[in-house]
């Protein structure tokens, strides 16, 4: 059987595509090149990137699970609790790391957490100063990646029939017993899918972290700001800390995709 | 009125407001009606899924609702058995687990549970399926897991929505008559919604027909049958 001939049309429209395509690949491919495995590993005895690699894993993790803690509980309700008013307003809330430019997140956390922030004024009577500190890294992270995690949690809660748990209230489970042992688990892939894009977000967090945070090797300078900082002086340093923040990234799709394989296969 | 099932209940819907009073004593009633008009928002109202507007639900003398006295069960503590259209079996559990599921909840002891679970499935004749998945069972092997789930914690009422609506009609004509000697002998009251003649001939003690979230009709079934 021949199949319908669309002319010309295919190979235009791979023509268009594969300057895209490579418009993507040539960068990722040049930061490969552009360090010899010597260089790439001399590179992790430098203090500058030891500080940056260890920092950057401490605070982004530290920010998912806060994300991760405080992002399920309202994903379950927005995704199966009743509507009320100002749900809309709620909605738009928590787009709001979407839509804003870093820069302008972290301007807002200094605004709001500042010496003479909203909060951070009352803060300071208590002894506590946020900024330019490693909780400020936390904070600036897990602003950007709540977003990312609270819509696919939610989207996944949404996916759990409502039907299943209502058997389960029947059957003697109660609402925490049917959310932990039911719904959470059946929700799981997409709360992963979740947890690893708002992980990937907040490894390459800069801006926010910037401002409100501040570049203090050690302190506040994560692996994105290392980067920036040793670009001038050390290019070698920058590329191998660039390689690990990519290699992560591929690392996590990759898992997330055979995640997803598994959810919807047998068992 | 000590054993069985009352209630008296109200519960607006978009299109007209259910009102429902009967009182359903042991053995099957079956609900019927044409579609939409309130016999699976019933079901839910009693399983304790659906808050009704006003009115009162006893069960074997204890009072799951009532609106007068601000009492609502939730569905955990009402002990009913309720089996919704598509089944909603678990699917990532086995058969046995998820007609475990019920005793797991209430903490029976592992070993009881899956001693009771086992009889149970054997009671269903579908002991040899404890090992499979949702997902590789036939329709009428499904109803009967969600059958075994429902009774196997003895529930003071089962609720059926439409048990053989989802199945093709060789199945259904086995599974009525199956679903016939498990009812008898459930040890419990049991409400049915159908829509199928058939199902309250073969299955039915009493009637109650539904329209526009009314009663319109109650008795036997040859009564009520012959009269629509």
């Amino acid at each position: 059987m021949r199949r319908l001939s669309w002319g010309w049309m295919p190979a235009i429209q791979w023509g268009f595509g594969l300057v895209l395509v490579l418009f993507l690949a040539i960068p990722v491919v040049s930061l490969f090149f552009s360090v010899t495995p010597r260089k790439f590993f001399a590179a992790f005895a430098e203090p500058i990137v030891q500080d940056a690699l260890w920092l950057s894993l401490r605070t982004s993790c530290i920010a998912i699970l806060l994300v991760v803690l405080f992002g399920t509980p309202l994903a379950h309700r927005l995704a199966t609790g009743a509507s009320f008013p100002g749900r809309s307003a709620l909605e738009a809330l928590l787009q709001v790391p979407w839509v804003t430019p870093p820069a302008v997140a972290g301007l807002a956390l200094l605004m709001a957490f500042g010496h003479n922030g909203l909060v951070g004024r009352h803060l300071a009577d208590w002894g506590i100063s946020l900024p330019f500190s490693t909780a400020a890294v936390v904070v600036a992270q897990a602003f950007e990646g709540s977003a990312f995690f609270v819509q696919t949690a939610r989207q996944a809660f949404s996916g759990v029939d409502r039907g299943l748990a209502e058997v389960s209230r029947t059957l003697g489970a109660g609402p925490w017993r049917t959310w932990l042992g039911l719904e959470i688990p059946m929700a799981l892939p997409g709360l992963l899918t979740g947890a690893a894009m708002a992980w990937s977000r907040a490894l390459g967090e800069f801006g926010a972290t910037m401002l409100f945070a501040g570049n203090l090797q050690g302190v506040t300078q994560t692996m994105p700001l290392a980067i920036y900082t040793v670009l001038e002086q050390d290019v070698g340093a920058a590329v191998s800390l660039a390689i690990v923040l990519m290699v992560f990234g591929f690392g996590l799709l990759w898992a997330l995709s055979r995640l997803r394989q598994r959810a919807v296969g047998p068992g | 009125m000590q054993r069985g099932l009352f209630f008296d209940i109200q519960v607006p819907l978009p299109a007209f407001r259910l009102a429902v009073r009967a009182e359903v004593s042991p053995g099957v009633t079956a609900v019927v009606g044409p579609s939409g008009s309130g016999k699976t928002t019933l079901l839910r109202a009693l399983a304790g899924l659906t808050v009704p507007a006003d009115g009162i639900i006893q069960l074997n003398g204890r009072v799951l609702f009532s609106a007068k006295e601000g009492i609502h069960l939730p569905p955990e503590r009402r002990r009913v058995g309720y089996v919704p259209q598509q089944y909603a079996l678990f699917p990532r559990l086995r058969v046995i687990d998820n007609v475990m599921y019920g005793l797991k909840a209430r903490g029976v002891p592992r070993r009881e549970r899956r001693r009771r679970a086992m009889a149970m499935l054997e009671r269903m004749g579908i002991a040899h399926l404890a090992d499979r998945r949702p997902a590789q069972l036939s329709g009428g092997e499904a109803q009967r897991v969600a059958l075994a789930r429902a009774l196997v914690v003895e529930p003071d009422v089962l609720l059926l929505d439409e048990p053989l609506s989802a199945l093709d009609p060789e199945t259904r004509r086995q599974l009525r008559s199956f679903l016939r000697t498990v009812l008898a002998d459930a040890g419990c009251p049991v409400v049915c919604v159908t829509h199928d003649r058939e199902d309250v001939a073969t299955l039915a003690d009493a009637v109650l027909v539904l329209k526009q979230g009314r009663v319109v009709a109650a008795g036997s079934p040859k009564d009520v049958m012959e009269k629509a």
